[in-house]
C-alpha cells in the first residue's frame, strides 16, 4: 500500500514501515509523509519482504514483535536483499536484548516503543545521512 | 503468632518425648540386669549363708551330743569299776571322783550314789548333801525308769546350775543310782563358742522353753519356734530346720535348729538377717547408689541432649519456614509480573495510537490558518495534555514491564548509591501522601559492593516502607545516609517517628514478629531483609528510642579487589526496574 503524498522530488527519503499494528503504522505514515518522507507501509513480515521486491528503500523501520514473523527473522532476509538499506528497529520496552542482538545482524539502531516522533525522524536522518557517506 | 505457640507446645512435647524414650531405654535394660543379677545373687548367698549355718549347727550338735555321752560313758564305766557296797563307801567314792577329774578334768564336780527312795546315801564333793533327798527331784524318777539318764541344767538344791547324769544299777533287788554331776561352764563353753558376726548366737532350749546354756544379751522374746520345733512327733537324730521369720519386735532374723538328746533339747542358733545377710545389703545398697547416681546421669543427659536436639531442629524449621516464606514471596512477585506484562503490552499500542494521533492533529494545525478560531489556544493545550498524559501511561507501562521481568538473583558489582536514588523515587508518591519529608546523604565515593540489585532493592523499600508506617500520616522526616565504615559500606534509614519499644526490639527481626494489626502486617518484612543481607555477607541492626525515633543500619561488605565505578547502565537501570507495588510492600513490611 502506498500513500501518494510524496510523488514529487526524488531526493525525498524512502521509507519502508512494517508493523502489524495497523493504526499505529497509518498515523505514523501520515506524520512521516507530512515530513516530507515517502512512505511505504507493510502490515506483516511478509508484506515487508515483498515490497522490498519491487521497490528501493533507504530507510526501513521495522517491530520486532509481530504475529507472522520473528522480526529478527525479517531483518536478517532484509539485510540479504538489500544490504544496503538502513534499519531501524522498534521494540516493546523490556525486549531490548532482541534488540541488541538485531544491532549484530547489521541494523542501524534501535528505540523502544511508544517513541518520540521527533526521536524517530532523528533517527531516520541519521540512517541516510551514513548510508550517504558510505 | 498462634502459629508461634502452636509450635511452641509441639518443641515442647517433642522434648518430653524424646526425654521419655531416651529414659525409658537407658532405664529398661539397667533394671531388668540389675534386677535379674540382685535376684540370683541374693539367691545364692542366701543357700550359702543358710549352708554354712547348718554344717556349722551339725558340727556342733556332734560336738555337744559327743560331749554329752562321753559323760555317760565315764560315769557308766565307772559304775562297773565297784560293787553297791564300793560306791556307798564315801573314801572310795572320793577316790574315784579324784580319778575322774584328773583324767577328764573339772567337769565333773562331784559324785553320789542314791536308793531307790531317793536318798543320797553316799556323796563325794564340795557340798554336802549326804542324806538328801531327791524322791521329789524329776531327774530321780526319770532315772529310775531308765538305765541311763542326763538331766536338764536346773539350779537343784546348791542354787548352781548344772546337770545330772546318772547310771541306774541293781543290788540286792533293789535299784541304786550312781549319779555325777557335769559342771554347767564346761558344757555352756561348747555352746558359747558358736558366735557368727555379731548378733549371731547359739543356744539350747529344752521342751519347756528353758535356757540349758547361758544366753547372751538379747531377750529371746519368743521361744515358740523351737517349742513348736520340740513339739513334732518325730525329730530325726540328724535332722536341721532353717527358717527365717520376725520375732516380736518385728526384726527379721535367721533360725537354726537341730534336735540333741533325742528330741529333748534343741540346739538353736539365731542370728539377725540384715547380719547374716550383711555383705548381700552391703551390695544391694552400693547397686541401688549407683543405679540412683546413675539414673540421674541418665535423666541429666537425656535432658540436656533433648532440648539441644530440639533447639537445632526448631532453628532448622524456622530457617525452612523463612525460605519458604520467601519462596512463595518470588513466586507471588512472578505472578504479578506476569499479569502486568501482559497489560502493559496491551495498553502500549493503544497509548501509542492516541499520542501520534494527538500529534497528527498538531501537524494538522500549525498546516491549516486556523488563527481566527478563538480556541485554538484552547486545542493546543489539550493536545499538549495528550501527549504529556500518554508520556505518563508509557512511563507506568515501562515500570510494569520492568517489574515483570524475571527477578535476577546472581549477586552483581552494585552502587548502592543508585540504588537507593531509585527506591527513593520509588517512595516519594506515598511520602508526599504522608506528608513525610526524605533527605539523601549519599557519600560520593562509594565504592560498589557485591549483590543481587533486586534483594537490596526489596531490604531498601522494606526500610523506607517501614518507616514511613512508623511515621503513619502526622509528617516526619526519614534520612538515608551512605557511608564508608572500614570495610563495610553502610546505609542509615532513619526515620523521627514513635521509635520500637525495647521489648519489641529485640524480636524485631523474628519472622512473623509484628506490632500491626492483624491482617496489616505478616512480621516477615525485616526478617526477610535479615536474611537477605546475612545471605551476602552484611549486617544489619536496629538503634530505636521511644519518641525519637528509629534508625536501621545496613553494613555491606565491600568486595577485597577495588572495584572501578561502573558506569554501564545496569545497575541504574535494574535498579529501576523492580519498584514492586505499594500494596505489597506495605502488607509485608514488618
Amino acid at each position: 500500500m502506498m500513500t501518494d503524498a510524496g510523488q514529487d522530488g526524488g531526493d525525498r527519503i524512502r521509507l519502508l514501515l512494517v508493523d502489524d499494528e495497523e493504526g499505529y503504522v497509518n498515523i505514523l505514515s501520515k506524520r512521516l509523509t507530512k515530513r516530507k518522507f515517502e512512505v511505504f507501509v507493510a502490515l506483516s513480515g511478509a508484506a515487508g519482504i515483498q515490497a522490498l521486491r519491487g521497490r528501493d528503500f533507504d530507510v526501513a523501520v521495522l517491530d520486532l514483535k509481530m504475529e507472522d514473523m520473528d522480526g529478527i527473522e525479517v531483518l536478517r532476509i532484509f539485510k540479504k536483499m538489500v544490504p544496503e538499506m538502513a534499519v531501524i528497529m522498534l521494540t516493546g520496552h523490556g525486549s531490548e536484548q532482541a534488540a541488541r542482538d538485531g544491532m549484530a545482524f547489521g541494523a542501524f539502531d534501535y528505540l523502544t516503543k511508544p517513541c518520540e516522533l521527533d526521536e524517530l525522524v532523528e533517527k531516520i536522518k541519521q540512517a541516510c545521512k551514513r548510508r550517504a557517506e558510505h | 503468632m498462634d502459629k508461634d505457640l502452636q509450635s511452641g507446645s509441639y518443641y515442647k512435647s517433642l522434648t518430653r518425648n524424646m526425654v521419655l524414650i531416651m529414659i525409658l531405654v537407658s532405664f529398661t535394660p539397667l533394671i531388668l540386669i540389675s534386677g535379674a543379677l540382685r535376684f540370683y545373687f541374693s539367691q545364692s548367698y542366701h543357700d550359702k549363708v543358710l549352708d554354712h549355718l547348718t554344717v556349722l549347727i551339725k558340727k556342733h550338735r556332734q560336738n555337744i551330743d559327743t560331749f554329752l555321752y562321753e559323760k555317760l560313758a565315764d560315769i557308766r564305766s565307772l559304775a562297773k569299776t565297784g560293787t553297791y557296797q564300793d560306791f556307798t563307801n564315801e573314801d572310795f567314792l572320793r577316790d574315784r571322783l579324784n580319778i575322774l577329774q584328773e583324767e577328764y578334768g573339772t567337769s565333773f564336780v562331784d559324785l553320789g550314789v542314791v536308793d531307790d527312795h531317793g536318798i543320797q546315801i553316799a556323796y563325794a564333793g564340795p557340798y554336802h548333801l549326804r542324806n538328801a533327798d531327791y524322791s521329789k527331784a524329776n531327774w530321780f524318777k526319770e532315772s529310775m525308769q531308765t538305765e541311763n539318764y542326763i538331766s536338764d541344767v536346773f539350779p537343784g538344791l546348791r542354787g548352781i546350775p548344772h546337770f545330772i547324769v546318772a547310771v541306774r544299777k541293781e543290788h540286792g533287788g533293789k535299784n541304786w543310782i550312781l549319779r555325777a554331776t557335769v559342771d554347767f561352764e564346761a558344757f555352756n563353753s561348747l555352746v558359747e563358742s558358736i558366735r557368727i558376726g555379731e548378733t549371731g548366737f547359739a543356744f539350747i532350749l529344752n521342751k519347756r522353753g528353758e535356757f540349758q546354756t547361758k544366753p547372751r544379751n538379747e531377750v529371746l522374746a519368743s521361744r515358740n519356734i523351737y517349742l513348736d520345733f520340740l513339739g513334732k512327733e518325730k525329730l530325726a537324730p540328724d535332722l536341721v530346720v532353717v527358717a527365717e521369720r520376725a520375732d516380736d519386735s518385728g526384726t527379721e532374723s535367721v533360725h537354726v535348729m537341730a534336735p540333741l538328746k533325742h528330741g529333748e533339747w534343741v540346739l538353736a542358733f539365731k542370728q539377725k538377717e540384715s547380719d547374716a545377710y550383711m555383705v548381700l545389703y552391703q551390695a544391694g545398697r552400693l547397686a541401688v547408689s549407683i543405679i540412683i547416681i546413675g539414673g540421674l546421669g541418665i535423666v541429666g543427659a537425656a535432658i540436656i541432649l533433648s532440648k539441644r536436639m530440639v533447639r537445632y531442629i526448631q532453628d532448622a524449621d524456622r530457617q525452612k519456614e523463612m525460605m519458604n516464606e520467601q519462596v512463595i514471596e518470588a513466586g507471588k512477585l512472578a505472578s504479578i509480573g506476569e499479569l502486568a506484562a501482559g497489560i502493559a503490552h496491551e495498553i502500549n499500542n493503544p497509548v501509542a495510537i492516541m499520542v501520534e494521533e494527538a500529534g497528527w492533529i498538531e501537524d494538522l494545525l500549525l498546516e491549516e490558518d486556523l488563527r481566527q478560531t478563538e480556541n485554538l489556544d484552547e486545542f493546543k493545550r489539550a493536545l499538549t495534555q495528550i501527549r504529556t498524559q500518554g508520556r505518563r501511561c508509557k512511563e507506568i507501562t515501562h515500570k510494569l514491564l520492568s517489574f515483570a521481568r524475571k527477578t535476577d538473583p546472581t549477586v552483581r558489582k552494585v552502587q548502592l548509591n543508585e540504588m537507593i536514588e531509585d527506591v527513593v523515587g520509588l517512595s516519594e508518591q506515598r511520602a508526599r501522601y504522608s506528608n513525610v519529608k526524605m533527605n539523601m546523604h549519599l557519600e560520593p565515593d562509594l565504592p560498589m559492593v557485591k549483590a543481587s540489585p533486586s534483594e537490596i532493592q526489596q531490604v531498601l523499600l522494606n526500610l523506607i516502607n517501614n518507616a514511613l508506617d512508623a511515621i503513619d500520616t502526622k509528617g516526619g522526616n526519614i534520612e538515608i545516609t551512605s557511608r564508608i565504615n572500614g570495610d563495610f559500606v553502610v546505609v542509615d534509614v532513619a526515620d523521627d517517628g514513635p521509635g520500637i519499644a525495647k521489648a519489641n526490639l529485640q524480636r524485631i527481626f523474628d519472622p512473623f514478629f509484628t506490632t500491626k494489626p492483624v491482617g496489616k502486617g505478616t512480621g516477615l518484612g525485616l526478617s526477610i531483609c535479615y536474611g537477605i543481607v546475612k545471605k551476602m555477607g552484611g549486617e544489619i541492626s536496629v538503634n530505636s528510642a521511644v519518641g525519637v525515633g528509629t534508625t536501621f543500619h545496613v553494613h555491606m561488605p565491600v568486595p577485597r579487589e577495588p572495584v572501578a565505578p561502573s558506569e554501564t547502565k545496569t545497575t541504574g537501570f535494574l535498579s529501576a526496574e523492580h519498584g514492586p507495588p505499594k500494596d505489597r510492600t506495605a502488607e509485608e513490611s514488618e
